[in-house]
């Protein structure tokens, strides 16, 4: 027997296969993002996201340098060994300007040996020659406009709806696209998981209501953590709010973090 | 007393000057030199596609012996370009999830459409075109696995009618126009990769894009002349003098472009001294002092230019010998010197802190991934896949441009 081809046949079967690639397409689209939301944050079934809007503040005024919360950091995210941090601090040492220089300052000095975990050395600048010396801790700092969201190729690091910046490992497939976006060195990838690694805000703790571990082991209460939806007009967030101006890293690249600092140096960046 | 600060951040991370944010030690570089092969590849396919659409679009009749050497060269090259990416993903198993699910404000991810758009619907279908008639006729008079292999390129449209065969020409020179913008896009959405990297003063910047653009379209020509000198030297062949003057002549044209714009770059980065502006100098001046100073502006551009420049001059009163020598070598020097400024850029952007207070080294390694053994490997495989196809698919016969050898000429007269 003949067989009969016509026009509407062949472009009826063309335009099923299409609308079965695209399909496919979008189910895997759905698929991730809800993997996203459930899977790779490890929070609870009945968080809401859009329930909270987590906030990160830090006084630098605050800070004696200990690195007890790098230590935390490490060891309650299973931060591999070696230089890869979630979180470090850095130290500052801005000395004295030499007599009849001109200068307000001397050229300042920054380390952050291992990260700030275990402390840091003597300052090699002798100290009535110093000026100012403080210490930033650093992490995340949970952009508004995120660019290592806008970069990531496959989708795999989101912003959540509550304000943390994720990534689904399940899902990264190890560019290092992100890594290069962040302007404040905060990603790395991890030499386990092949995948990039980041802060998460201890999301596993939040989200069941106990406070990040770098927050909870801070000895001076540098670090202030809180949900911006639910904080009542005497919680800790928002009478730091209210007793400090604030300032962000790297205002002019418009990523417009919420980890806000008081007591910031010029120098700081 | 800032050796003795420098030294603390020493004991914990090794070959850094000054404070550099702890993870960017972790591994360094994030990007070593497969991603510098990446858009030098990629560059090729582009410029070597330009040079082709300059006799199916601008109708440059000279050209007409490298047209289909340089449509075979960006084929060959662009079936290798995303080889080093894909090499450098921690996770290449999952790959794919760029097409399946993009993340669409990723330049990334619409690199991975603008790359299969160019493969399947432009190269790919122009090659066919313009091959079709070609491929019917030695189907039918080659025997062997080498006929079955023209057969099946034919994909069963044996049909020679000047009517099918003017549709080719007519499909063919779509293409070519098509493919100028899509070769544009390929190579410049490979410069917005690291021109959108605001974070880093070394990359983020609106012209990386337009010099990306401009270096792919010099390097893709020289690499057409070195291509075409090398066929025709093996094959023990002369040298077509016109075709091969033209493409020194839009070499030169091209070059100076892309000189004037990269120095434009540069004259805009001083004159503003924007907040990085002081650790870039400490690359020009000590870091990539090499590959910056030397390979791609002495040997990539000012050599280049001065050898390439006169001969547009004096091009009658050179002897044809000569003028190969010198064109020849032009070429290979911009080969060098664009691959010199794909590393300046590549590997130059990952040497400074984003903390923009210390510098890092980097010591290219010969084995593992990231070693020059495997981008030899990679960059040898282009060419490996070049000569099979132009065994195949090019024949001995060049078509002329018209040219009568100065030799004979000079006989006759």
């Amino acid at each position: 027997m003949k067989t009969q081809y016509s026009r509407r046949g062949a472009l009826s079967r063309l335009g099923g296969a299409i609308a079965g690639l695209l399909t496919l397409s979008a189910a895997r689209t759905v698929k991730a993002a809800v993997q996203k939301v459930f899977v790779a944050s490890g929070a609870p079934k009945d968080y809401d996201t859009t329930k909270h809007k987590w906030l990160m503040c830090i006084d630098v005024n605050k800070c004696i340098g200990c690195g007890l919360c790098v230590e935390a950091c490490k060891k309650e995210n299973g931060v591999p060994e070696g230089p890869y941090f979630r979180t470090w601090i850095e130290r500052y040492v801005i000395p004295k300007p030499e007599p009849g220089s001109g200068q307000t300052r001397g050229e300042t000095l920054v380390d952050s040996p291992n990260g700030g975990m275990h402390g840091f050395p003597p300052t090699p600048v002798p100290k009535d020659q110093i000026e100012h010396s403080f210490f930033v801790p650093k992490l995340c700092n949970l952009c508004e406009h995120s660019p290592c969201v806008q970069v990531c190729p496959v989708g795999a690091t989101f912003d959540a709806p509550d304000g943390a910046v994720l990534i689904d490992p399940k899902y990264c497939i190890g560019c290092g696209f992100c890594i290069q976006a962040c302007p404040y060195g905060c990603r790395f990838l991890s030499p386990v998981t092949k995948t990039a690694e980041k802060c998460t805000l201890c999301y596993h703790r939040i989200t069941r209501g106990l406070k990040p571990a770098c927050v909870e082991i801070c000895p001076t209460q540098a670090r202030i953590f809180g949900d911006l939806k639910n904080a009542g007009p005497d919680a800790p967030i928002r009478k730091f709010y209210e007793n400090n101006r604030v300032s962000v890293l790297k205002p002019h690249l418009g990523t417009e973090p919420r980890l806000l600092y008081a007591g910031l140096d010029k120098e700081v960046r | 007393m800032t050796n003795e600060m420098t030294n603390i951040v020493v004991e914990v991370l090794p070959r850094f000057e000054g404070y550099v944010y702890p993870n960017e030690a972790s591994l360094h570089p994030l990007w070593g030199f497969l991603i510098v092969l990446y858009p030098y590849i990629t560059g090729l396919v582009a410029g070597a596609f330009i040079m082709a659409s300059l006799v199916r679009v601008f109708k440059v009749r000279a050209l007409e012996p490298v047209y289909r050497l340089s449509l075979l060269t960006s084929f060959s090259f662009l079936l290798c370009a995303t080889l080093p990416l894909l090499f450098h993903l921690g996770h290449p198993e999952r790959c794919f999830e760029i097409m399946m699910t993009p993340h669409l404000t990723s330049p990334m991810a619409i690199f991975g459409f603008v790359y299969a758009w160019y493969l399947m619907a432009v190269l790919l279908l122009e090659l066919w075109f313009d091959y079709r008639q070609d491929l019917v006729e030695w189907a039918k008079v080659t025997p062997g696995f080498k006929g079955i292999i023209y057969r099946a390129f034919t994909v069963g449209v044996t049909d020679e009618s000047p009517p099918a065969v003017a549709l080719d020409m007519k499909m063919g020179r779509i293409l070519s126009v098509v493919g100028i913008p899509s070769a544009f896009l390929l190579h410049g959405y490979v410069g917005f990769i690291f021109g959108s990297i605001k974070a880093n003063p070394w990359w983020g910047n609106g012209l990386t894009p337009i010099i990306f653009i401009l270096s792919a379209i010099v390097s893709g020509i020289a690499l057409c002349v070195f291509n075409y000198m090398v066929l025709t030297w093996i094959r023990r062949h002369t040298v077509d003098m016109r075709c091969l003057d033209t493409m020194a002549m839009f070499l030169f044209y091209a070059l100076v472009v892309d000189a004037a714009v990269e120095g434009l770059d540069w004259l805009h980065r001083g004159f503003a001294a924007e907040e990085g502006f002081s650790v870039m100098q400490i690359m020009i001046r000590e870091k990539l002092f090499y590959t910056l100073n030397l390979g791609q502006v002495t040997i990539g551009t000012l050599l280049p230019l001065l050898l390439l420049g006169p001969l547009q001059l004096l091009r009658r009163r050179v002897p044809e010998l000569v003028r190969r020598r010198m064109i020849f070598s032009s070429a290979v020097m911009i080969l060098i010197g664009v691959l010199a400024m794909r590393w300046n850029v590549v590997i130059g952007g990952q040497l400074f802190s984003k903390s923009l207070r210390g510098v890092m080294g980097y010591k290219l390694e010969f084995a593992g991934v990231e070693g020059w053994w495997l981008g030899v490997v990679l960059l040898s495989l282009p060419f490996i896949i070049l000569t099979v196809l132009v065994k195949l698919f090019l024949s001995e016969r060049l078509p002329s441009s018209g040219h009568i050898p100065q030799d004979s000429a000079a006989g006759e007269g």
